[in-house]
């Protein structure tokens, strides 16, 4: 008999740190991500042919990373790690007892059809940017905050000259940190969060020190920088006719309402902007695995509801990539003692759960703290498009509820088109929910990529193989 | 400063491919909107219902829109793919199945 086999889809830090306990565990691994290198989000390189010779100036932790890729490349040279590249895994199938199919699209077109069979998988495909609407932002400028490192870590390309970073959330201060080292003019920091909140939560901030040193980094970063920052501030509109030219912003009062008479407006090609996070959770779903709210729920081995099936890392929860690692390194193990037939004993990653657990409560404090503005959908006008991709306006949403007794985002979404186009809601989905005034649910996707027809009607076609 | 710079970069050499006909250069590795961004370029197409400009927003493959004509197929993400020298790209109007 073969040895036991695991699918990692996912190549950030969860997947790696998975991967390589494994790994090491003689568990063979098919790695499968759909980004050209690994690293996922947090650990993103740039391009081999861009020749960057000291890509750590856009990064933090890099001999983590180092460790980590050097341990990859040993596993993939011994044959104990198969690392499949531009593999964009769009549905995942449990056939017969006990075996998992993953099917990927490849190829430049993406139409080539690629399967992995595996007795175990897991999911580790991270988290995506969540926007809330604001009048403006469709404007060619207005671009995630997330996506703005994306394209500076990858593609070692800045999105204009001058940025305004904006929303709310730990993601905005590497941001406009990197940004401004890179070479643009970070005119304003605008974070919607109190920072008074903070204190009073100092009991889940003292238990992490580190954290507390690197926010401090940062603020001397920007200082360095001269960023103005504006706190309990949030972006009211973006300006211009074909692209950006300028933005609004306002202060707060206590009960998160735009203050009128505090606007300003500040010119800027670049309005980098981010209200937090969202896990990606449809491999879980159509695989049936349970999420709660809008996070695929885990035990404390990482072990989904649906056997043979783990996850870790931002698909449980966003925690930011520390945590990830503690997640994808005690599923690792957690597996390689499954498929050998034994109960995994906690005490072997004791260290990794102590790690997990403080970063959780650091991060429920840190989410109640980085909330948006209660009141944050007073500002979006009736004109205002919500769903970028079906041109949904605001005021449809608004209509749906008031004349024809929308009440939940299904009904919303097929009374309006909204979340029914390319993205499938992933974008407008907080924002439709707010607007409408319900609650945000993991939406339903029956795939998660868009698949041509005929990879689908050949999906079911292949035989069983290793 | 800029980010070639800032991380010591020595690219390959620089190849060009054409957007609508004109010819823009293009660094290996750079994908369609990584070299779009360094010439300038911010929108590459216009929505299906309103005509309005769009060009990258998610810069992760996850908004779908940053959707543009590549050696004519229509729809490919441009954070995604990455260019090659020759490489014809088209803006994109609506649905790019019109024309
Ligand atoms: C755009 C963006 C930029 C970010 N930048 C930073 C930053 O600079 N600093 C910071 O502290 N935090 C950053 N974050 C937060 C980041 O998500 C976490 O810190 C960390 O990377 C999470 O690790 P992970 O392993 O859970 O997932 P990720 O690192 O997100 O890795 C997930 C991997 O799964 C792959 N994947 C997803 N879906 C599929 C699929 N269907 N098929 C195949 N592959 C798939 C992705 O390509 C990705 O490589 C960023 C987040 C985003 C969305
Ligand atoms: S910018 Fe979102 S898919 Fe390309």
């Amino acid at each position: 008999m073969s040895e036991p086999s695991l699918a990692v889809i996912g190549a950030g830090p969860a997947g790696l740190a998975a991967t390589l306990a494994a790994a090491a565990r003689g568990i063979r691994v098919t790695l499968i991500d759909s980004a050209p290198e690994a690293g996922g989000q947090f650990y993103r390189q740039p391009a081999p042919g861009l020749g960057a010779r000291r890509p750590q100036a856009l990064h933090h932790q890099w001999r983590t990373w180092e460790r980590l890729r050097d341990r990859l490349r040993t596993h993939v040279r011994a044959g104990t790690v198969r690392h499949l590249t531009d593999h964009h895994v769009w549905f995942v199938e449990r056939r017969g007892a006990a075996r998992l199919t993953v099917h990927a699209l490849t190829g430049p077109e993406q139409a080539e059809a690629a399967e992995v069979h595996a007795d175990a998988v897991l999911l580790a495909t991270g988290g995506y940017e969540k926007v809330l609407p604001f009048p403006g932002w469709t404007l060619p400028g207005v671009v995630t905050a997330g996506g703005a490192q994306a394209m500076l870590k990858g593609g070692l390309v800045l999105p204009g000259r001058t940025a305004v970073v904006a929303g709310t959330g730990p993601l905005l201060l590497p941001v406009a940190t990197g940004l401004a080292a890179a070479g643009a003019t970070v005119a304003a920091l605008v974070d919607s969060a109190d920072p008074a909140a903070f204190v009073r939560r100092s009991r889940a901030l003292a238990a992490r020190p580190d954290k507390v040193v690197e926010g401090a980094g940062y603020a001397g970063r920007l200082l360095r920088h001269r960023v103005r920052t504006f706190l309990h501030h949030t972006v009211v509109a973006a300006h211009g006719a074909e692209r950006l030219e300028a933005v609004t912003v306002a202060a707060l009062d206590r009960n998160g309402r735009v203050r009128p008479d505090t606007r300003r407006r500040l010119d800027c090609d670049t309005l980098a902007v981010g209200h937090g996070m969202l896990p990606h959770t449809d491999l879980a779903d159509a695989l049936g695995c349970r999420v709660d709210g809008t996070a695929v729920h885990v035990d404390d081995e990482q072990r989904t509801d649906v056997p043979g099936v783990w996850a870790a890392g931002e698909t449980t929860g966003i925690g930011g990539s520390a945590l990830s690692l503690a997640e994808g390194h005690i599923a690792g193990r957690s597996i390689a003692a499954r498929l050998a037939g034994r109960t995994p004993d906690p005490a072997s990653w004791a260290a990794a759960a102590r790690t997990r657990e403080r970063l959780r409560a650091f991060f429920a404090a840190v989410d109640s703290v980085y909330a948006p503005p209660a009141h944050w959908a007073e500002q979006v006008t009736d004109e205002t498009v919500v769903c970028r991709c079906e041109e949904v306006p605001a005021g449809a949403v608004r209509e749906a509820v008031r004349e024809l007794g929308a009440g939940d985002l299904r009904t919303v979404k097929l009374l309006t088109r909204a979340g029914m186009g390319w993205c499938q809601g992933r974008v407008c989905g907080p924002g439709v929910a707010g607007i409408a005034g319900c609650e945000q649910s993991a939406g339903r996707r029956p795939f998660a990529r868009p698949v041509p027809l005929g990879v689908l009607a050949r999906a079911g076609e292949s035989e069983e193989s290793a | 400063m800029n980010p070639l710079d800032l991380v010591r970069a020595e690219p390959g050499p620089a190849f060009t491919v054409t957007l609508d006909g004109r010819e823009v250069e293009a660094l290996p590795g750079q994908t369609v909107a990584a070299a779009l961004w360094t010439a300038g370029v911010t929108s590459w197409r216009t929505t299906r219902g309103e005509g309005r400009p769009r060009g990258i927003f998610c810069g992760i493959g996850v908004c779908f829109d940053c959707l543009v004509t590549v050696n004519d197929r229509p729809n490919q993400r441009a954070c995604l793919v990455p260019l090659r020298p020759g490489d014809a790209i088209r803006t994109q109007e609506g649905t790019g199945h019109d024309e």
